[in-house]
């Protein structure tokens, strides 16, 4: 096979065809800016409300309840950050978990340093699943903001977001979601799962880079992030990345009316993985929950190997996967998530990331399988942890 | 990312393998961060040259390739000469490594060491500059905190 086998959607997609086709009047034709008052800035205004309403629908939200911003990070900074100066009279409590991507860790990191927060970070189980009860207890009266990640990006694992939902909504605390991995893979409705705020971004369903949103339900008082206009409805200032919006809307409206065979095919696809993986391959262990997973991820740890050099073995046969390993993590501990479900460091340090996209076919995997059990043996062969394995054995 | 070099001494590596009744052996680093390294090395008692080294790996292609490398710059030296073997020339030959894998050649170095320690205990000799190994590669690192 000489073509490429990009199985890093999670990482990010292929702008669709038809998002960039949307997209490109926006740039040479309709270039107005949508605050001008001449009617040459009409269309792109028009098309910027088009976008947002589709978005809307999609969540089952109010058109202006969806804020653009410059994608998921800026979604998920915004939410902490603003709830946490709007509502710090009430309380300083966030409560977050342990799995949740950086731009959330992070985030509570600066409001806890900073800021003078107070996070609870909740701990998951074996499959990366929040426990109800761990949440409950962790509630005080200084809680402020509830914010937990609708499925998670590493393993795929998905939370119990509408009995989070409810929680929330019982202690009247406000509730965010980072659906980063989440919108347009699986079925949301901000009512039924009371959802306050959500974060989400174009580039993980064929759309464009750079663009994202956060939608907040009428009624939540958090502030602008970004000052200096009336974009927004002036909260978010800046003029507005009207090709990007254009590209979301497309691409959201594509991968909703897709979602359900999509999911189909691709949990099917994604099993047969797993099952190819864990059946042919000595030594390896699926991360994240078997059932309640992202349609498109696969998570798998080998042990004895380090991920690093399994994703550039695979690379050199033309397949684009992604680790958790501490290399490729840029320090010396390997992905928090799988440290958080109780994986020790060696078999975090193997993991290996697959997520397929609605193209991925079967004969891909089935190419993918048979050089990595090619190279998972050759780098055991190189490995002295296998060797002393092996010896003990014996 | 990695230089060719580097990528020719990961995809090939030189001297994988083990030596049986080695004349020294060493193995540094931890699986806790990623990465450890275990030297062979088969030495003349009288001419103190080493005639045969093999390695084995469990890390990054960083630490495959400094592992390759260094099995390839300490044959055919002698136990004098293969101290002088340092993780800047491992890195040396291989047209550099990106700084935050500077470490895997710093590992290399110690991988050798910890393997002529092997050997100078078992025979009761001394080598000139050698100390006993880390048993940890990364205890004077620290970490980098992000700044707000």
């Amino acid at each position: 096979m000489n073509k490429l086998i990009y199985l890093d959607n999670a990482a990010t997609t292929k702008t669709a065809p038809e998002v960039v086709d949307a997209m490109l009047p926006y740039f040479t034709e309709y270039y107005g800016n949508p605050s001008s008052v001449y009617d040459f800035a009409a269309e792109t205004k028009a098309a910027v409300t088009k976008a947002r309403h589709r978005i809307a629908e999609v969540l089952n939200a109010k058109t202006e309840e969806i804020y653009f911003t410059a994608g998921g990070s800026e979604a998920d900074n915004w939410a902490l950050k603003a709830a946490f100066e709007a509502y710090k009279g009430k309380g300083n409590h966030i409560i977050t978990t342990k799995i949740e991507h950086h731009a959330i860790l992070h985030t509570c990191e600066y409001l806890e340093k900073v800021r003078g927060a107070k996070i609870t970070y909740l701990d998951v189980d074996e499959n990366g699943i929040v426990r109800l009860e761990d949440l409950e207890k962790a509630i005080t009266p200084e809680t402020i903001l509830i914010s937990v990640m609708f499925a998670n990006n590493e393993i795929g694992s998905i939370q119990p977001i509408k009995e989070i939902g409810m929680i929330a909504r019982e202690h009247g605390i406000l509730f965010h979601t980072d659906a980063v991995q989440a919108f347009c893979q699986l079925p949301i409705d901000v009512d039924e799962c009371n959802i306050d705020m959500l974060s989400s971004s174009a580039h993980k369903i064929n759309g464009p880079k750079g663009i994202g949103f956060l939608y907040i339900r009428k009624g939540v008082k958090i502030r602008s992030f970004v000052h200096g206009g009336a974009q927004e409805r002036k909260r978010r200032a800046g003029t507005e990345n009207v090709p990007g919006i254009v590209g979301y809307g497309v691409a959201a409206d594509r991968a909703a009316r897709t979602m359900e065979e999509r999911a189909e095919k691709e949990i099917e696809l994604r099993d047969y993985l797993i099952s190819r993986i864990t059946s042919e391959i000595p030594y390896v262990k699926l991360n994240g929950d078997p059932v309640k997973r992202l349609p498109n991820n696969v998570n798998v740890s080998f042990q004895f190997i380090e991920g690093e050099s399994l994703l550039l073995m695979l690379d050199g046969c033309g397949i684009c996967g992604s680790s958790g390993s501490a290399c490729t993590s840029g320090s010396l501990d390997p992905s928090h998530v799988l440290l958080a479900i109780g994986l020790p460091h060696e078999i975090a340090h193997g993991s290996l990331r697959l997520s397929l996209s609605e193209e991925t076919t079967k004969e891909e995997l089935d190419y993918t399988v048979d050089k990595l059990k090619e190279i998972v043996q050759n780098l055991r062969n190189m490995s002295p942890l296998y060797e002393d394995f092996i010896k003990k054995q014996k | 990312m990695y230089s060719e070099k580097v990528m020719d001494h990961f995809q090939n590596p030189r001297n994988v393998g083990e030596i049986e009744d080695a004349s020294g052996v060493g193995t540094v680093g931890n699986a806790k961060c990623g990465d450890i390294m275990r030297i062979f090395l088969d030495i003349d008692d009288e001419t103190h040259v080493i005639k045969d080294c093999k390695f084995k790996t469990f890390g990054c292609g960083a630490a495959v390739a400094t592992s390759s490398m260094a099995t390839e710059l300490v044959i055919g030296k002698t136990i004098e000469e293969a101290m002088k073997v340092t993780n800047k020339a491992v890195m040396e030959a291989l047209d550099g490594l990106p700084p935050v894998k500077v470490h895997c050649s710093l590992l290399a170095e110690e991988a050798i060491h910890a393997a002529l320690w092997d050997y100078a205990q078992k025979n009761h000799i001394e080598i000139e500059g050698l100390s006993k190994p880390k048993s940890d590669i990364h205890e004077d690192e620290e970490e980098i905190e992000e700044e707000y």
